[in-house]
C-alpha cells in the first residue's frame, strides 16, 4: 500500500484536504461543530499512515509540503485584521496591552516552574515556552530557538482545543464578561483555534481575540530568547 | 487576473521577509517580519486593502487546513514526547486556563476602570 502512496504525487495533498472538508460536512450535516476539523484531519491522515505503514515523509513529500509552504504568506496575512481592526484596538490600548502582557507573563513563569519542578532538558523546556501562540510563529520560534518543534506543536494543538472547548464555561465560572476581555483571554491563551470559537460568541469577541493573537504573538517572539536563557 | 496579481503582492512581501530575516541575526521567524511589513505598507496607504484582499482573505481562511501536514508530524515525535507527556498535559490544560484567567481579568478590570473614570467626568 504504501508504494503506492509514494508513487501518487498528490497523496498527502488529498489526504490532507481530503479528511478536513470531510469534517466540515460532517459539520454541516449535523449543523453545529462536533469536530474540530485541524483534529480530525490530523487523526484521520495519522490512523492511515500508521495503518499502511507509510512513512510521513511519504506524505510530506507527496503534497504535504505544499500546504505547509502556504503557512508562511497566510500568517502574514494575520495583518488584514490587525489593520480593519486598528480602531478598536487603539480605543482599547490599554486593556489590551495589559492583559496580553499578563497572560504572556503568567505563562512563561508557568513554564520557569514546570522547568524546575520536571528538571527538563534545555530543548524541552523551550518546546513549551511558544504554546500559546498561533502554530506557523510557534514552530518557527521553536526551531529559532532550539527546541523540538514537533513537541511545540503537540502543545500548541492541544491548547488550541482545549481553549476551543473550554472558553466560555471557564469565563462564565471566573466571571469574565467584558467581550473585549473575552477575546482577549481567548486569543491570548488559545491562538486562532480558540478564537475560532470566540466569533462564533460575538463579533466583539472575534475581533479581540483575533488582535490578541498577533499582540501575543509579538510579545512572545521578543519574550521567549529571554527566557530560554533560564537554561 | 486580480487573484494572479493579488498572489503575486503577497508572495513579494514573504519574499522580502525572508531577505530580512536572511540578514537580522535574530531569532524571529519571516513570518513576524513579513506581518509587520504588511501592516505597515497598509496603514501607510502603501498598498490598498483591495489589492491584497481576496487571496489574503483566502489563506486566512484556509489556515487550519495549513497546518494539517504539521500536526500529522506528531506521528514522528511520539517516541520523543513520552518521556514529556506530563508537562505537555499540564501546561495544555491548567496552563492554558491560567492564561486565559489572567488575560481576562486583568483587562476587564482595566476597561471598568476607564469606564468608571469616564462616567464621572
Amino acid at each position: 500500500m504504501s508504494e503506492i502512496f509514494a508513487a501518487c504525487s498528490c497523496f498527502g495533498l488529498l489526504m490532507a484536504m481530503g479528511t478536513y472538508q470531510l469534517a466540515r460536512a460532517i459539520n454541516k450535516r449535523v449543523g453545529k461543530e462536533v469536530c474540530n476539523p485541524l483534529l480530525f484531519a490530523t487523526l484521520l491522515c495519522g490512523a492511515v499512515l500508521l495503518g499502511t505503514g507509510t512513512e510521513y515523509d511519504i506524505f510530506y513529500e507527496n503534497g504535504g509540503k505544499i500546504l505547509e509552504f502556504l503557512l508562511t504568506p497566510a500568517t502574514i496575512c494575520l495583518a488584514i485584521p490587525l489593520y480593519k481592526q486598528f480602531k478598536l484596538l487603539k480605543k482599547n490600548a490599554g486593556a489590551v496591552l495589559a492583559g496580553c502582557v499578563a497572560g504572556v507573563a503568567a505563562h512563561m513563569a508557568g513554564c520557569a516552574l514546570m522547568l524546575f519542578i520536571f528538571h527538563m532538558e534545555a530543548a524541552e523546556y523551550i518546546s513549551l515556552l511558544p504554546k500559546s501562540i498561533t502554530t506557523a510563529i510557534g514552530k518557527g520560534l521553536s526551531e529559532e530557538l532550539g527546541g523540538f518543534p514537533a513537541i511545540t506543536m503537540a502543545t500548541i494543538m492541544l491548547t488550541g482545543l482545549f481553549g476551543a472547548v473550554a472558553a466560555p464555561p471557564l469565563l462564565k465560572l471566573f466571571r469574565v464578561t467584558e467581550p473585549v476581555s473575552q477575546g482577549l483571554a481567548i486569543g491570548t491563551s488559545s491562538h486562532a483555534a480558540g478564537t475560532s470559537r470566540a466569533v462564533q460568541l460575538g463579533e466583539i469577541q472575534g475581533a479581540a481575540s483575533s488582535l490578541a493573537i498577533v499582540v501575543t504573538g509579538l510579545l512572545t517572539v521578543v519574550a521567549a530568547p529571554v527566557f530560554a536563557r533560564l537554561v | 487576473m486580480k487573484y494572479l496579481q493579488q498572489a503575486v503582492i503577497i508572495a513579494a512581501i514573504t519574499f522580502a521577509a525572508e531577505i530580512i530575516k536572511y540578514f537580522v541575526p535574530l531569532p524571529v521567524p519571516a513570518s513576524i517580519y513579513g506581518l509587520i511589513l504588511l501592516f505597515v505598507l497598509l496603514k501607510t496607504g502603501l498598498l490598498k486593502l483591495g489589492q491584497i484582499e481576496d487571496v489574503g482573505g483566502l489563506l486566512l481562511e484556509l489556515m487550519p487546513l495549513l497546518l494539517v501536514p504539521a500536526s500529522v508530524s506528531f506521528l514522528t515525535v511520539l517516541d520523543t514526547i513520552q518521556g514529556m507527556l506530563l508537562p505537555v498535559l499540564i501546561m495544555g490544560f491548567i496552563g492554558t486556563t491560567v492564561v486565559m484567567i489572567v488575560t481576562g481579568s486583568v483587562s476587564q478590570w482595566i476597561i471598568r476602570r476607564s469606564g468608571k473614570e469616564k462616567g464621572h467626568e
